[in-house]
Order: structure tokens, then C-alpha cells, then sequence
């Protein structure tokens, strides 16, 4: 009785099923390579995806509005780009200096496109797709097309990535922004009524707004956080790899898209959970990490990674129709 | 009604992305970016065998130049280069900079300077085949076709003028990893796209020099693609570790992938154990730069990207002005006599079966020139 119970947790739970991808992932992985799961291995993993889960935080917003943003990858390459021109100009600039700076010009940037898509009432995949080449023009633009390499950067700066003192010596830096994020979110979406609000416009706008949800504002914000997100994921980018290119974080939008979608996240809107993302973005992140430290051929391993990610969806999908017949089961009677 | 609007909008973003994506830079209307040093101009009288009379490199035609994309520094210089002797010798340069570095992108490109125009075009290709059927229809309309950097095939182009010969290029590398590993011991390559025309010629190239029984203590454990991308090559620097925990050397002729690699070796504190070599920017490369034990880089190699586009200018007016056909065997003396043999070329048979011109032998950047160097480029 006990066990059925159990599996029935498993397969009527999203999050469940996910732990299990991942859990077959890492170990087949490991299976391959024991070094996959020391935690040198594992520090590695986080601070080089860092970003991505910093983005998928806020990606999650938009698409539970019901929106999207491809613009995100430009977002980062201009503010992150703009906060390196200004260490490389003033060395003296400290570090959250140029985080602020990037989060700021990051906010701006995510400000503008909420509110062509908020009250211009633009789709928001052109609206954003717009915002792409504009910001990514800026990037290469306000560098004058050249890079800042990691000799311009102050050496506080490049240490940032690489110390742990955020995370009481023995987390990195770069993890204990993901983890207070993450933390946030999840309390912001489960337990208040900004989370609720955010969930309602995604489900029904029109029912959200006659029951007095001002709907243009929960959008804006939705929007405006991720280009904050973004701008800070541009500091935390150009502050691990100490070089700043006007390239830097091209498609990175489809990995976490691809993240949230495999942590649950509904296109049409609504639905998604923080731990789901979560675990969507480990998931990507250990397909990039994993399969080149197995001997996968590259030539496979974009092949690979998308038919994980359909997989994924595809559990994914079933798990909810399962979830969607017992809710409906439990209504009859 | 909701997938008619979204296959409506896949429709205009598949559209738009083709439309951005060429950004052109005609730098003929350019007011304040057309005063850097001339060196052509100072030197024209060296090349020219009779005193006074007509310079053979002077023109009053329209060139264009196309890089493997935007938002480069190193293209950037290459296309400086170009623009400058152009420019000092009468003509008017279009520098083409595609939004990312795919072979679709230049066709873009290209068809956009078919369309201005333009006496020849110079080219760094993104891809050895894809660029035919449009170079060849710039090559009909009378357009004289050069590719410089990374060569498009044989029937695509006149000529190609190589940054240094694959051979030499990998012979110099090996021979540095050679030096570097103290003669025996596991290595790998990190490359760029497993696509990118001149890092597969000189994989190749490494391949065929590792024949030679002086290198037969050395291993080469893999071939690691990182994409020319950040977090792909950290993550491929990471596997190379993982795979084999003795390897000694790594080799990235690449400019994001050395760089990527220098900073995971410092980073993790391994440089005292895997050394680095390989093709990168002296600017970028500074920091990791050094003979002791905290950098990873003891030396590395490149050529300078500014004659690389001076040379190639030079071509080009040399092919519109019929100074040169790009045949096998032709000699021709450029005016700037910093370039090459106090300014004389060959024109040699290449491995594919068109001609090249070599500008020169790699340049190595050791601790003592890099402060020097990371200046310039």
C-alpha cells in the first residue's frame, strides 16, 4: 500500500519526475567518469552555469505572464559590456559598482521592452526579437567593436568569480547569488500574493484584471526583473570569464527557454514552479558539462542535448495529463 | 487563431533575422574615422620601378572586404588594414561585418556589395564551399574575388592570400609543444567550430608533422571543439582535464578557446602542471602570459592582422589593376616594404588546388614582447 502511494507521489509530481532524468543522468555520467561527480566538478558546473540560473529565474516570470523574451542573451552582452567599459576606464570602480551598473542598465533595458509589450500592446516574441539586434547593436557599439580583455579588468573584479567570501569560504560567489535568488523566488511565487498575482495574469489576464490585478504593472514588473536579472547575469558573465565581448551570451536565450520549458514551465502561461526551473537549468547544465567529460562525439552532442530536452518535455507532458485526469477524477466524485 | 499568429510571427522572425543579418559600414561616408597612418603612402615610390610616373597600386575603384563577423577585435584590425591602404591609395573601401560568422550571413554580404558595385571583393570565409555559387556570380559580373584569412575553394576565388602557410603553422606549434613538454607526454587540441575552415587545415597540418619520429613521445589524446564560445570551451577545457589528468600541454589555435583554457588553468590553479600554447591575441592574452608558474601561457603564436589587410589591399588593387592575375609563379613588389621580402611576393600552388600568397612566417609572443605587443593589437 505504502509503495503504491509512493509511486503514485512519483508519477503525479512534476518535480518528481524530473529528479529522475536527473538522477539517471548523473548517474550514467558518473558511471562513465568519476571525476563528473567530485565537488571540484560540481563547483565547476554551478559557476560556469551560473548564469543561466540566474536567467531562468527571471525567464520563469515571463513566460508565466504568458510572455517571452529572446532578447535576454543582448540584454547581457550590452549591460555587461557597458559595466567592463567603465572598469576598464576608472580601474578604481569597485566591484558592486559595476554590478550596479550592469543590473541598472540591464533594468532599463528589460523597462523599455515591458513597456512596448505592456502598453503598446506588442507580441512579445517581436517585440523582444526587435530588442535583440538593437541591444546586441549597443553592445558592439558602445565598445566600438573591440573587446576588453582580461588585463583591463580590475583584479578585485576577476576574483569576484573565483572567491568564496559571499558564501562564508566555502561557497563560491557567483553559487551564493543563485542560492539567495532561488530562495527568493521561491518564497516570492509560493507564498505571497505578488507570486499569486503573477500566476492569475498568466492563467486568465481577463479574470486577473476584473478581479482588480492591474495587469499592465504585474507585466512591466515581469519584464523589468528579467532585464535586472539580465544585467546582473552580464556582471557575473564578463566577471568569470575576465573578457568582455559584444558577442558574449549569443543564443544563450534558447538554453533557458530550453531550461524552463524542461522544468515545467507552460508556454500558454500559468503554470511553472521555481524548483521546477531549477532543476530544468541543472539539467541543461549537466548535459553541456557531462557530455563532452563521457568522450560523446561532438558532432552528437548537440543532437544529444535536444533529444534529452524533448525527452524531458515529453515526460513532462505526460506527468500533467496524468496530474490533469486525477484532479479531474477527484471533481466527479 | 493563436497558431496562425505564431507560425505568422515564426515567419517574420526567420525573415527579419535574414535582413539584420549584414550590417554594412560603408566607410566612404565615414567623416571622423578616416585619418589613421597612411604607411602606404609615405612608401609609394619604393614599389613603382620608374620614378614619377604612374603608381600600378593606385585606383580609383570601390573595394570591399568581408569578415567572418562583427564585434571581433581581431577582424576589426584586419579590416583596418584593408580600409587603410585602400583608402591611401585613391580608392573607396566597404568594410561588410556579418551579425554572426555563418556562411549564410556572408552570402548576405556578399550580395550586397554585388549590388553596390564593387571592383573586387575580399573575403575571410566562414565556410570552404557554401560561398561558391554567389562568389562565382560576383566573378561573372566582372568583380575580381580574393579571400584572405580562411580561403573559399579553388573556383571560388583568384586568389587567396594566407596569414602564414598551414605547414608553417603547424610545424611552429608542434614544435612549441615539443619545447613546452619537455619532449614526451599527453596533449590535446581545443579548437573553435569542428566547421572552421583554417583551424581543420591546421589540425591536419599538426596531424601530418607529428608523423616525424621526434615527435613520437607525444600523445595527442583529443581533438576538443569549444565553439569560439565561453562557456562551451570552459566546459570543453574541463573534459580535456577530466579525460586525461596527466595531459601536459594544450594546444588552442583559437582566440576565445586559448583564452578560455588560460583562464580555467589559472583559475583552478593547474600551471604549474598543463601548459598552454597556441594562436592568440597578444591583448587578450596579457594576462596569462608568463615563464613562471602562476601563468599559463608561456608562449604563443599569431600574425599580425593589420598587414594581413594591408596585403590583401594590395592584391586586390593588384588584380583590378592587372598588376597580378593570381596565376602561379607571378612575383609582384607591394610599395610598403615592411611586408614580406622588403615588399615582394610569390604566388604559390596552394593544397587545394587554387594559389596563395604567403604574408609570412607566425609570430611568437613570449613575456618579453607581450606588454609591448598587447598595445597594439
Amino acid at each position: 500500500m505504502e509503495k503504491k502511494s509512493l509511486w503514485k507521489t512519483i508519477t503525479g509530481s512534476r518535480e518528481a519526475s524530473l529528479v529522475i532524468v536527473l538522477i539517471i543522468l548523473c548517474v550514467f555520467i558518473a558511471s562513465r567518469n568519476s571525476a563528473f561527480l567530485t565537488p571540484g566538478s560540481i563547483e565547476g558546473l554551478f559557476k560556469n552555469y551560473a548564469v543561466n540560473f540566474v536567467l531562468t529565474c527571471g525567464m520563469m516570470l515571463v513566460l508565466i505572464i504568458g510572455g517571452i523574451d529572446i532578447s535576454i542573451g543582448s540584454t547581457l552582452a550590452f549591460s555587461g559590456m557597458t559595466a567592463s567599459l567603465v572598469l576598464r576606464d576608472f580601474p578604481e570602480t569597485s566591484v558592486p559598482v559595476a554590478f550596479l551598473i550592469s543590473i541598472a542598465v540591464g533594468t532599463v533595458c528589460g523597462l523599455l521592452i515591458g513597456a512596448v509589450v505592456a502598453y503598446a500592446k506588442v507580441p512579445p516574441i517581436i517585440c523582444t526579437l526587435g530588442a535583440m539586434s538593437v541591444y546586441r547593436g549597443l553592445a558592439y557599439l558602445i565598445a566600438k567593436n573591440e573587446w576588453v580583455s582580461a588585463s583591463e579588468f580590475s583584479k578585485a573584479y576577476k576574483a569576484f568569480a573565483q572567491s568564496r567570501y559571499l558564501g562564508f569560504g566555502i561557497i563560491n560567489n557567483l553559487v551564493v547569488i543563485v542560492i539567495i535568488l532561488i530562495v527568493v523566488f521561491y518564497i516570492v511565487m509560493k507564498w505571497t500574493p505578488i507570486g499569486r498575482k503573477v500566476y492569475a495574469v498568466g492563467s486568465n489576464a481577463e479574470a486577473a484584471l476584473v478581479s482588480g490585478i492591474k495587469v499592465t504593472k504585474v507585466k512591466l514588473a515581469c519584464y523589468t526583473i528579467l532585464g535586472a536579472l539580465a544585467g546582473l547575469s552580464g556582471a557575473m558573465f564578463t566577471s568569470l570569464y575576465a573578457s568582455s565581448q559584444g558577442n558574449m551570451g549569443e543564443g544563450i536565450e534558447m538554453d533557458v527557454i530550453a531550461a524552463c520549458v524542461v522544468g515545467g514551465v507552460s508556454l500558454n502561461g500559468g503554470r511553472g514552479s521555481v524548483i521546477g526551473v531549477f532543476l530544468g537549468t541543472l539539467i541543461i547544465s549537466i548535459i553541456g558539462k557531462g557530455l563532452p567529460m563521457i568522450g560523446v562525439s561532438q558532432f552528437w552532442q548537440k543532437a544529444i542535448k535536444g533529444l534529452i530536452i524533448l525527452l524531458a518535455v515529453i515526460i513532462n507532458v505526460l506527468v500533467q495529463r496524468q496530474m490533469d485526469k486525477a484532479a479531474l477524477k477527484r471533481r466527479e466524485i | 487563431m493563436k497558431k496562425k499568429l505564431l507560425s505568422v510571427m515564426l515567419c517574420i522572425t526567420l525573415t527579419a533575422s535574414m535582413l539584420v543579418g549584414c550590417s554594412g559600414k560603408p566607410s566612404s561616408n565615414g567623416t571622423t574615422d578616416t585619418t589613421p597612418t597612411k604607411p602606404a603612402e609615405t612608401n609609394t615610390d619604393n614599389g613603382s620601378g620608374d620614378a614619377g610616373s604612374a603608381d600600378p597600386y593606385a585606383t580609383d575603384g570601390t573595394y570591399a572586404i568581408i569578415v567572418k563577423s562583427a564585434g571581433n577585435p581581431y577582424n576589426k584590425k584586419e579590416s583596418d588594414g584593408y580600409k587603410q591602404v585602400i583608402e591611401a591609395q585613391g580608392g573607396t573601401c566597404v568594410i561588410q561585418e556579418p551579425e554572426s560568422a555563418t556562411a549564410e550571413d556572408q552570402i548576405t554580404c556578399i550580395n550586397n556589395v554585388v549590388s553596390q558595385g564593387v571592383d573586387a571583393i575580399a573575403i575571410a570565409a566562414n565556410d570552404t564551399d557554401a560561398l561558391e555559387p554567389a562568389l562565382k556570380q560576383a566573378m561573372d559580373q566582372g568583380i575580381h574575388v580574393m579571400s584572405l584569412d580562411s580561403a573559399v575553394n579553388a573556383n571560388s576565388r583568384e586568389v587567396f592570400v594566407n596569414q602564414a602557410g598551414t605547414r608553417e603553422i603547424a610545424q611552429t606549434l608542434m614544435d612549441a609543444i615539443l619545447d613546452i613538454s619537455g619532449g614526451e607526454g599527453n596533449w590535446a587540441i581545443l579548437s573553435a567550430a569542428s566547421t572552421a575552415t583554417n583551424q581543420n587545415a591546421w589540425i591536419d597540418g599538426m596531424k601530418e608533422v607529428m608523423q616525424d619520429s621526434k615527435y613520437s613521445k607525444l600523445n595527442l589524446i583529443g581533438v576538443y571543439y569549444g565553439d569560439d564560445q565561453y562557456q562551451a570551451s570552459v566546459d570543453q577545457t574541463a573534459a580535456i582535464l577530466t579525460d586525461d589528468p596527466n595531459v601536459k600541454v594544450i594546444c588552442a589555435p583559437t582566440t576565445v578557446g586559448i583564452m578560455a583554457a588560460a583562464k580555467v588553468l589559472q583559475d583552478e590553479g593547474l600551471t604549474g602542471k598543463v601548459k598552454l600554447t597556441g594562436l592568440g591575441l597578444p591583448s587578450e592574452m596579457a594576462d596569462y602570459i608568463g615563464a613562471d608558474d602562476a601563468h599559463s601561457c608561456p608562449y604563443m603564436y599569431l600574425w599580425n592582422p593589420i598587414q594581413l589587410g594591408n596585403l590583401a589591399a594590395y592584391v586586390s588593387i593588384g588584380l583590378v589593376n592587372g598588376v597580378i592575375t593570381g596565376a602561379a609563379g607571378e612575383t609582384f613588389t607591394v610599395p610598403d616594404t615592411t611586408l614580406g621580402d622588403n615588399g615582394s611576393y610569390t604566388i604559390k600552388e596552394a593544397a587545394d588546388g587554387g594559389t596563395e600568397i604567403i604574408l609570412g612566417a607566425p609570430f611568437a609572443f613570449t613575456p618579453e614582447n607581450i606588454a609591448e605587443w598587447s598595445a597594439v593589437y
